[in-house]
């Protein structure tokens, strides 16, 4: 399961950090285990790609290198298309058989940027995380 | 259930304790499964799974309504389960015990049906920063929903509780509940209920106890404990899931609204009014986990039969020696008291590597432990950590165990440093 490429991402995660004024932000954390993610995003000159992403937080190996992982595949690309982007997507580049807890772990940084673009763009957010955009509310 | 294995000592033979729970003669991964999880549940010995399928097999039918044989010999296996419970926690009447899921409704039967009619604003209700959800949410909420001051017991730096702040917890409010619980399942530490059950009755409050993590691993006797209502469940002790129950003093029980409603419970039923039956059926409304309670029953048989003294003293043993092994290691933090105030649970967190991360690679050899907040966030929180890895034990755990526990965080450290 820790396969080389998430021990990877686990060790040098990539876009850790803050975005200062950040275009969009969302925070989530999964309470069956803790972990916690924080997303920023901040677009280029059209409003739509996006330019940079960071991320924050704390939790297991799934959860950090699954959302460093969703960092590279989101830069360059257009809000919607990451509203849009199936879960799938994220789980093949993952690529480890994962159990229904861990998935929740793989899949919480996706939620979290869903709900950030959701939040700045009004992008549909799935039914599945709509949970998250409460849960993150303080 | 002469065939239980004891010493005359009262030592117990855990490895000859072990060839009852089929559970132990599978591979998990390849590997010889070294369990230590049981205080989130406990694996079941034969004599229990036997019980269950005889009752199905020879006397089972609804209980407390056929005239014919299997019918009786049915409500005498569930009524002779509430003797046992009873017996068990030297309860002084039968009818104190009433069946509940797990000792998670139990406090919920307590927290609506004696909460939500003596909690009002000005009363205080207190509970402890080591509850497990289970002895905290519910009072939070009836607290919430009456208007009543909702108060937490905090920890010392060792996890347990600082009983010096309880006279000033209690400031400008009447203390009306007070409720802890006896074991913690996250730190293992053993709470003084019956300085917490004095305390309360000095205030004319009501100390109700999560005897969960306690019962199966100590004597739980509610007379000494002085407290007037106690959560056991049957899971933990070797017993089936779905089945638990809740001790009360009778004047209690007798006094409180029903908790479900419905069949069983009542005594008259008229269009324009019931009247409820009596204790404790007037809290056992529909058709209840009956086999279950049966094998409840067959299972506190075998635990006593092993003997609650030397289980204990078996789990102190296991403790100690899991924090000697923990402590060989620099990069590993264990959280509790001493062993000689524990029972056999050990949290612990490796260095910068989240317990979900231990606790899979761990699986893989074989070896289950739990990792997460335990049901614990608000103890978490104190702890300053978002989850734990913890390792528990029980009358079947042997040391070997815990050196392959200590063999498989090596291999941690290995793949994840």
């Amino acid at each position: 399961m820790y396969r080389e490429v998430i021990l990877d991402h686990y060790k040098n995660p990539r876009g850790h950090g803050v975005i200062e004024d950040a275009d969009a932000e969302a925070e989530g954390f999964n309470p069956l285990c803790g972990d916690e993610v924080s997303i920023y995003v901040s677009f280029a000159e059209d409003g739509e790609t996006i330019d940079d992403v960071k991320f924050s937080g704390r939790g297991c190996a799934i959860s950090q290198a699954a959302t460093s992982m969703l960092v590279d595949m989101a830069k360059g690309r257009k809000a919607q298309e990451l509203a849009d982007l199936p879960k799938d997507d994220l789980l093949d580049e993952i690529g480890i058989p994962l159990t229904p807890i861990r998935l929740k772990c793989a899949l919480l940084g996706l939620g979290v940027l869903k709900v950030a673009l959701h939040r700045a763009k009004g992008t549909p957010l799935p039914q599945e995380w709509a949970g998250l955009d409460e849960l993150e509310l303080k | 259930m002469a065939d239980v294995a004891v010493t005359e000592t009262r030592k117990l033979d855990a490895q000859k304790l072990r060839a009852d729970f089929p559970i132990f003669e599978q591979l998990i991964h390849g590997k010889p499964l070294s369990f230590l999880d049981s205080a989130a549940s406990s694996q079941k010995p034969r004599q229990v799974l036997d019980a269950i399928r005889t009752f199905y097999e020879t006397s089972y039918a609804n209980v407390h309504r056929g005239v014919y044989e299997l019918a009786e010999r049915a409500t005498a296996g569930y009524e002779g389960a509430r003797e046992t419970v009873a017996r068990f926690l030297n309860a002084s009447s039968t009818r104190e015990v009433v069946f509940t899921r797990n000792a998670t409704e139990g406090i919920n039967l307590v927290a609506y049906a004696w909460g939500l009619n003596n909690l009002g604003p000005g009363d205080v209700v207190v509970v402890t920063q080591l509850e497990h959800h289970s002895n905290f949410v519910p009072w939070q909420y009836i607290a919430h929903r009456t208007g009543a001051d909702f108060r937490m017991l905090a920890l010392d730096e060792q996890g347990e509780l600082r009983l010096d702040e309880l006279d000033d917890l209690a400031g400008g409010g009447r203390v009306k509940v007070v409720a802890a619980g006896l074991v913690s399942n996250s730190l293992g530490s053993v709470n003084p209920v019956e300085k917490l059950a004095a305390w309360a009755h000095e205030r004319a409050a009501i100390m109700v106890c999560d005897a969960a993590q306690g019962a199966p691993h100590r004597v739980v006797d509610v007379q000494a404990l002085g407290a007037d209502f106690v959560a056991i469940t049957a899971h933990k002790l070797c017993g089936p899931s779905g089945i638990g129950a809740v001790w009360g003093r009778m004047e209690l029980l007798e006094a409180m609204e029903p908790f479900n409603l419905g069949g069983h419970m009542i005594s008259r039923v008229r269009f324009e009014d019931t009247s409820w039956g009596e204790v404790p059926a007037k809290f056992e409304a529909g058709t209840q986990a009956i086999a279950e309670a049966v094998g409840f029953g067959a299972a506190i048989d075998y635990i006593s039969e092993v003997g609650l003294d030397a289980i204990e003293r078996h789990e102190h043993e296991l403790a100690a020696y899991a924090l000697e092994r923990l402590a060989e290691l620099p990069w590993v933090k264990t959280y509790g008291p001493p062993a000689d105030r524990r029972a056999g649970i050990v949290s612990f967190n490796v260095e910068d590597i989240h317990p979900h991360d231990v606790a899979q690679i761990l699986d893989g050899e074989g070896v289950a432990i739990r990792a997460g907040h335990h049901c614990c966030q608000p103890l978490m929180a104190k702890l300053g950590v978002a989850a734990t890895n913890r390792a528990s034990f029980y009358l079947y755990t042997v040391p070997d165990e815990i050196d392959r526990l200590v063999d498989g965080l090596h291999k941690v450290r290995k793949i994840l440093s």
